[in-house]
């Protein structure tokens, strides 16, 4: 009876490590993200252009109502994107899964980007509407301090020497943020704020016109595969990266030991060390640049 | 179309911040493939690169 009849089968897919394998996940996501940065491009353009041209104006607030359709998805990824940050930071601290500490890593300063993107619309929209550009209403302030986590978070990951304190650090930062999500959510239900509660809920019928939320709906899903697609872009450079930082550790450490280069035959290939020297000192060069 | 400059505002931030974070994502995800491929050629025979 062999080992494997006594402990039955490994089932892949069962875990999540067998996407923690980042030669797995370059190949996977190399597949993946031509077809997430086409459906990316082509539903925010839809909803974008649809938006903008097509959707009616509001009859209270006029034109100024086609800024929903890029500050609500950018609100939506704001939260979402932070929630992502927490998934990735539980799978880092409880399984030590080592894409999720790239992922974390990337998704922060976009998640900062979005949120940026939402204020900024906000703003722009509060101006007309409520002649002000900002006020410090509790949805807005909420907002505001998941922006700053956000760029806590950034900061945090890279202020260690070793990354991998800087992972732990802000994973930790990231789950304790998270208790901003329901303040952001339920801010304009708990609070009287000038900010307008929402128009679409899980539970009850949306408050807006069908040809206002299928623009808005279009560019939201744009919106979230535009942000998967950076993700997965970024998270893909990360994991090359960081092979080519371990290459080069690995050859300098050779080189430190001045050991020489052995051809598979057990000779010296002074020909192939040359060539492993130059194309060393061209991915050095490129690094230092 | 009322309130014209700040719909105009706030599509051209909609559109370039994701179009911004999309180019820079690309530059770097080639940069690295670059070099990848030149410290180690079966990175890019195997289709990671």
């Amino acid at each position: 009876m062999n080992a494997r009849s006594v402990v039955g089968t490994p089932q892949a897919g069962r875990s999540l490590h067998r996407f923690a394998n980042p030669g797995q996940f370059l190949r996977l996501s190399g597949a993946v993200l031509p077809w997430l940065t086409a459906g990316a491009v082509a539903l925010t353009t839809l909803g974008l252009v649809w938006g903008l041209f097509f959707a009616p104006a509001d009859w209270q607030q006029g034109d100024a109502v086609r800024i929903m359709y890029v500050h609500v998805p950018a609100a939506w990824l704001a939260s979402a994107g932070y929630m992502a940050l927490a998934i990735c930071s539980v799978l880092s601290l409880v399984w030590r899964h080592p894409l999720a500490d790239l992922a974390a890593v990337e998704i922060g300063p976009v998640g900062a980007g979005f949120t940026a993107l939402c204020l900024a619309t906000g703003s722009l929209w509060g101006k007309p509407m409520w002649g002000a550009w900002w006020v410090w209403d509790a949805r807005l302030t909420s907002v505001l301090v998941l922006f700053f986590l956000y760029l806590g978070h950034v900061a945090l990951v890279r202020a260690f020497d070793d990354p991998t304190r800087g992972y732990r650090a802000g994973a930790i930062l990231a789950l304790v943020g998270v208790v901003n999500l329901p303040i952001i959510k339920f801010s304009v239900d708990w609070w009287n704020t000038l900010h307008q509660p929402a128009s679409i809920t899980l539970t009850g019928a949306p408050t807006m016109a069908l040809s206002m939320l299928w623009p808005l709906l279009i560019a939201a899903v744009g919106y979230m595969l535009t942000f998967a697609a950076i993700v997965v872009a970024r998270t893909r450079a990360a994991v090359m990266e960081r092979r080519v930082r371990g290459l080069l550790m690995a050859r300098a450490a050779s080189d430190g030991a001045e050991a020489p280069v052995v051809a598979s035959s057990g000779e010296a290939a002074p020909e192939r060390a040359a060539a492993e020297r130059a194309a060393f000192q061209a991915a050095a060069q490129e690094s230092a640049r | 179309m009322t309130h014209l400059p700040f719909i105009a505002a706030s599509y051209a931030l909609g559109v370039l911040v994701p179009v911004g974070f999309g180019i820079a994502a690309f530059l770097r995800m080639g940069r690295a493939r670059r070099r990848l491929a030149a410290i180690d050629p079966r990175a890019q025979r195997g289709g990671l690169a």
